[in-house]
């Protein structure tokens, strides 16, 4: 490898550097190089020796955390797909098609990743390159966490538009990673719900389903809705009248949304969001490598929890009967409480701070989806309400630490 | 039964280069350097131009704030131009040996030491510089008066000498010395001494009150043993002093010569290992000289989260205890064999996402100093307050240094630390930030604050 890296030195960078024709992309080949080569910098001052860790590792350890959801969403896509065409049944959902289903799902996520990076590196390479910083390794979470969190069907250049739009005022306005104050992925996913609620709603969840559908494909009453997209019709109705039991039906066992269904993920949804299970395999993986919030992540789920089980208590309309475990494996809940809600950046930073961050986050999210049939998706909301809370909590964290201290003084000088 | 004190939070880094077995006398070396750097702040007024003969322990320069501090020579022999650095600031001073007497003063009992003298006699016969205080980190002012006087009978940090190691034969010495402070103290204080649990090496001192200290590295770091014992609370004043130079205050005010008496633990991979009994202000040259493998090493003078490079011609640290040998880490790691996508057996983290914490806690690590990435934005949280056993948020106080926000640092904490306490925190930093160096610019802010 010292061979290659003296070709890089020797013939590659002269061109980047002085007068060299591409020194415009000084940044761009800078990113390259020190991915490719942690660089021989020595310390210079204080410790003379550093811990292995570097932002490049914690963050690739991240994405191996989200391998899990991706693998789990890319053949969902297809089985869903496979399912409104009424070509495999939910009965029978892991023997038939899996090529088929992988290939259906691919053709849908990879572009959306591509797009994703696409918009988001090229952002961050032209901001870097105009203040001279070097690039920073915080979009390649954000870059694979958007795709993640989007419809099947959502048009591309939706998703760069949203992309653009979270890189540049979620995080570069307040001066890149490190430095943002709400999440970078959960910005362009409530971009898009906000800016385009037509085209968020409806039927998108499903590869090609509006085709299928003018096409008279679709199989017998299939409806490509979510379950939380079902529940919300629940609302306003009577606990046990008609719509609600039709509803509720579908959410016993045996029902397309069983508890078992949607912990291991056979059901509508964003690309990787479905499957509780590969969310906890991630913060299986998060907690294990120590680099997600243990504490966020449980905290949150208990959060879920106690919501959970006061709307049990509550029981004012179907919505609020089905059961917490069941409601913290439905929608984003999970997604959200892994990948989203531990982002160090917007989370609470004191270790105190992050229980009552986590819990409130997971509280509030059953909280918004139940009252607020309007936004389904209350992950979403209570995570990016509580990145904003984030900096509050922590304050009254340091504050007890500063009473704390001035006590001592008093009783000292007493 | 002293009171025992468990510390949760910190990490022993595990180097390869320990010392072992018993010390062997270091002959003289043939020039004493001492650094005026050493002492944070200190502005150098010479005493003894350059071309002097001086005894050993004369004058060669004072505090030029407080001209009653003395700085003195090691050895009889011939002062030297100083060494300068950038804006004429005196970085070092040497004193070439001639083999001349030393300065006699009058002796000092222990037994009925007077607050006044002992005082009079630290300043005057060059101990004063072995003191520091917290706050601040830095020598305490010629009428200071001291809340308590903390010593650390331990030192936790890697590769360190144990305390049985640097004061074999000097117990008596330590006791004498401790009894000498003990007269500074008011309302019959007296010196706290923070062991090491286990460790009969103090069994016989009472002229301490101890606190015995389990855990891993900081225990040994005086800061954390205050904290822990009696915390430093705005506008009060504690001293520290290492555990070496509390004996040559004892043996030095008894004899009425200046005694600087300094047993180092050379360590590190890239040494052979032993245990030295030499003198403050050897040269590192000598101490190093025929054991280490000089090629593409870094020698430190100190351990690997403070010490701080000489030079080749440079003196050993005035409060070091220890040299440390490492290999330099000027090597690209390319990322999929030695950098940040490969496996990693050979480096030591602190996180799992490296393989050490799989690792027999006996493997031992052949670091160097590499930065091992790039410096970026604060991203992770919590990795900090693992290896900072205060009450103080480490992270939020380095901010409000950051943006020179003096009345938060206050109410933060600062008072309490030294950047010797946030090393670990610049060991596991993974955004690389020099931790030690923001602390020391924050505390120098509070200084010209109340100057």
């Amino acid at each position: 490898m010292k061979a290659l890296h003296k070709l890089i030195e020797e013939r590659v960078k002269p061109n980047f550097t002085g007068d060299g024709k591409l020194k415009r992309f000084w940044v761009v080949f800078d990113a390259l190089e020190t991915f490719l080569f942690t660089p021989g910098h020595t310390t210079a001052k204080g410790v003379h020796v550093r811990d292995g860790i570097d932002l490049k590792r914690t963050m690739f350890l991240v994405i191996v955390a989200m391998v899990p959801a991706l693998l789990f969403g890319t053949w969902n896509i297809g089985h869903q797909y496979y399912l409104s065409l009424g070509e495999v049944t939910t009965a029978d959902p892991w023997s038939a098609m899996l090529l088929d289903k992988l290939i259906v799902g691919a053709i849908k996520v990879i572009p959306l990743i591509v797009v994703s990076y696409a918009t988001g590196l090229g952002i961050e390479f032209v901001i870097a390159g105009m203040n001279g910083h070097a690039i920073n390794e915080g979009f390649l979470v954000s870059g694979m966490l958007i795709p993640l969190i989007m419809p099947a069907d959502v048009p591309l250049w939706m998703v760069a538009v949203a992309t653009a739009f979270a890189v540049l005022i979620a995080k570069e306005v307040f001066g890149g990673t490190g430095m943002n104050i709400l999440n970078v992925a959960l910005t362009a996913r409530a971009f898009l719900f906000f800016a385009y609620p037509k085209q968020m709603s409806g039927e998108i969840w499903i590869h090609d389903v509006m085709a299928s559908k003018s096409g008279g494909l679709l199989a017998d009453g299939y409806t490509g809705a979510t379950a939380l997209g079902h529940l919300a019709n629940t609302v306003g109705q009577p606990v046990s009248g008609e719509v609600s039991n039709g509803v509720m039906a579908m959410f016993t066992d045996g029902g397309m949304f069983s508890f078992m269904n949607c912990f291991i993920g056979t059901i509508p949804g964003s690309v990787a969001e479905t499957s509780a299970l590969a969310a906890l395999i991630g913060a299986a993986i998060l907690i294990w490598t120590g680099i997600g919030s243990w504490r966020i992540i449980s905290s949150f789920i208990v959060g879920g929890l106690v919501m959970g089980v006061i709307f049990n208590a509550l029981a004012l309309n179907a919505y609020m009967t089905i059961g917490p475990l069941h409601q913290i494996v439905m929608g984003g809940f999970m997604f959200g409480a892994v990948f989203m809600a531990t982002d160090p950046v917007s989370a609470a930073q004191t270790n105190t701070g992050k229980w009552v961050y986590g819990f409130l986050g997971g509280f509030f999210s059953i909280m918004i989806r139940v009252f607020n049939p309007a936004y389904p998706e209350g992950v979403m909301m209570a995570i990016l309400f509580m990145n904003v809370m984030a900096p509050t909590i922590d304050h009254y964290v340091i504050e007890a630490n500063i009473r704390r201290r001035e006590k001592r003084l008093t009783a000292s000088v007493a | 039964m002293p009171a025992s004190v468990k510390i949760r939070k910190g990490l022993d880094i595990r180097l390869k280069g320990h010392v072992q077995g018993a010390s062997h006398v270091l002959p003289t070396a043939d020039r004493f350097s001492i650094h005026p750097t050493d002492f944070h702040g200190l502005v150098p007024r010479m005493a003894a131009k350059a071309g002097t003969e001086v005894k050993a322990g004369e004058v060669i320069f004072t505090d030029k704030k407080h001209p009653e501090i003395k700085f003195v020579s090691g050895v009889a022999g011939t002062v030297q131009e100083p060494v300068r650095g950038a804006k004429r600031r005196i970085m070092r001073v040497d004193v070439i040996a001639n083999g001349g007497d030393a300065v006699e003063h009058a002796s000092l009992d222990p037994t009925v030491p007077d607050g006044d003298a002992v005082r009079a006699a630290l300043l005057e016969r060059g101990y004063w510089a072995m003191l520091r205080q917290r706050p601040f980190d830095v020598m305490p002012a010629p009428d200071s008066v001291p809340r308590d006087i903390f010593v650390s009978g331990f030192d936790s940090a890697p590769l360190a000498p144990t305390a049985a190691m640097v004061l074999e034969g000097r117990m008596d010495g330590f006791r004498a010395g401790l009894a000498f402070l003990n007269s500074l103290l008011s309302d019959g204080r007296k010196v706290q001494l923070g062991i090491q649990s286990g460790d009969d090496t103090f069994s016989k001192v009472t002229e301490a009150d101890i606190t015995s200290f389990s855990g891993p590295h900081p225990a040994g770091n005086v800061g954390v043993q205050i904290h822990e014992v009696r915390p430093v609370n705005k506008g009060e004043v504690v001293w520290t002093i290492g555990m070496q130079d509390v004996a040559n205050i004892g043996d030095g005010l008894m004899s009425g010569r200046f005694v600087a008496k300094r047993t180092v633990a050379l360590t590190g991979s890239r040494s052979q290992p032993a245990l030295l009994q030499t003198t403050i202000g050897t040269p590192i040259a000598h101490i190093v000289k025929d054991r280490v493998l000089l090629e593409d090493t870094r020698v430190i003078s100190g351990h690997v989260l403070t010490g701080t490079v000489r030079g080749e011609e440079g003196g050993l640290g005035f409060h070091d205890q220890q040299v440390t040998c490492i290999p330099e880490g000027h090597e690209p790691l390319f990322f999929l064999t030695k950098g940040w996508l490969g496996p990693g057996l050979d480096k030591f983290s602190a996180s799992r996402a490296f393989p050490t914490w799989l690792m027999p806690r006996s493997k031992q690590y052949d670091l160097n100093t590499n930065n091992n990435g790039e410096e970026r934005a604060f991203v992770v949280s919590g990795q900090y307050d693992a290896v900072f056993p205060f009450d103080i948020y480490p992270v939020q106080l380095i901010k409000s240094i950051m943006v020179g926000d003096i009345d938060r640092m206050e109410k933060l904490g600062i008072y309490e630390v030294a950047p010797e306490d946030f090393a670990l925190c610049e060991y596991v930093c993974t955004s690389k930030i020099a931790v030690q160096d923001i602390v020391r610019k924050g505390i120098d802010q509070m200084i010209e604050e109340f100057a």
